[in-house]
């Protein structure tokens, strides 16, 4: 009877969890938010969450900027995930982990970063680089311009 | 007979050639790049890349830790344009860093002093430049009046520079107004003093 109760809650409270943690603010090409089975098209003004997917097409880049203020871009094809992300506006801890799969990556750390160096990690197939501050880039692949 | 067994030896010889031979093999991976850039400021930070066994700190501009395809690591230096070459279109998608404007009001006004009118204008243009702004105006007054008065005003002064974006077509939706009265003066005074730098709205662009 009490899991029922717990299952029923978690059940409501998960969809409040689901906030957004990003916005999308420049979309050039083909870019995609992968969430779970969905796929959608990510145009400026899209929320972005945790456990989101960004997928670029050829032609593909996208900005986003995340709630601690950190920006991500992501080149053409290229995939990355965004595993974890929390922030919490009062103190400032929080935890970004990113994975590149492939493509091209740039960004500029935030508040987060700020607290606590190497709160935001990025994985590629062959190491995770922590970030101390403040901009930086990152290809996995071969080069294809 | 013989022949068999040599046969077999000479098989079994291959086989643990081959095996020593992929156990030594390097896996082909992806190449990978990572790289400190400069900031628009001049900053430079740095980063850590660990790799199995292995954890290197790059700190230095266009400092480069680069994994080839057969899996050997190489800290490195790239130029400019080499950044530029890869990363142009990546880095062109950055959306523009997170920054805020202070203007000044003339005493108990929610009227702007002449030099942050021409202020105004520069302010306008750099939110027009963002493709969708996420803007917060918090008003602010000095200690002169009492706090309803002050809370008053200093929502007037943030509304009046709300009011002038959505004039501009930044989409209301998009702007918050607040006021603070004279609960955060930029210049700590005791109450009742007339303070230029204290009447202001502080508006912050994401």
């Amino acid at each position: 009877m009490r899991k029922w109760i717990i299952a029923a809650a978690l059940s409501v409270a998960f969809p409040a969890m689901a906030a957004d943690i990003g916005l999308i603010k420049v979309s050039k090409g083909s870019v995609q938010i992968q969430r779970g089975a969905e796929k959608m098209v990510a145009a400026v003004g899209s929320g972005v969450q945790a456990s989101d997917v960004i997928v670029t097409g050829a032609d593909g880049s996208a900005g986003i900027t995340f709630t601690d203020n950190s920006l991500v871009s992501v080149g053409p094809n290229s995939v990355f995930a965004i595993d974890k992300y929390h922030f919490d506006t009062t103190t400032h801890q929080g935890e970004f982990e990113g994975n590149l799969k492939q493509g091209r990556l740039a960004a500029i750390s935030g508040k987060m970063v700020k607290q606590s160096p190497e709160s935001m990690k990025v994985r590629t197939p062959s190491a995770i680089m922590g970030v101390r501050g403040t901009e930086f880039v990152i290809q996995v692949g071969e080069k294809t311009n | 007979m013989k022949l068999s067994i040599y046969l077999a030896l000479a098989a079994l010889a291959a086989l643990a050639a081959l095996c020593a031979g992929c156990a030594t093999a390097p896996k082909h991976v992806a190449p990978e790049l990572f790289a400190v850039v400069p900031g628009a400021d001049g900053h430079v930070g740095a980063i850590v890349v660990h790799t199995e066994g292995d954890t290197r700190v790059i700190d230095s501009a266009y400092g480069a830790e680069r994994i080839s395809s057969d899996g050997t690591r190489e800290m490195t230096r790239l130029t400019a344009d080499e950044v530029r070459d890869t990363f142009g279109a990546t880095l062109a998608a950055l959306p523009g860093k997170p920054t805020s404007f202070v203007l000044y009001f003339l005493e108990g006004k929610d009227e702007l002093t002449a030099e942050s009118k021409v202020e105004m204008e520069k302010v306008f243009s750099e939110l027009k430049r963002r493709p969708l702004p996420d803007i917060m105006v918090i008003g602010h007054t000095d200690s002169v009046g009492s706090m309803t008065s002050n809370d008053r005003l200093s929502l007037a002064r943030a509304e009046r520079m709300r009011e002038l974006m959505i004039g501009l077509g930044i989409p209301a939706e998009r702007i918050q107004a607040a006021g603070r009265g004279k609960r955060e003066l930029l210049v700590p005074t005791e109450d009742s003093v007339s303070e230029p730098r204290n009447r202001r709205v502080e508006i912050s662009v994401r």
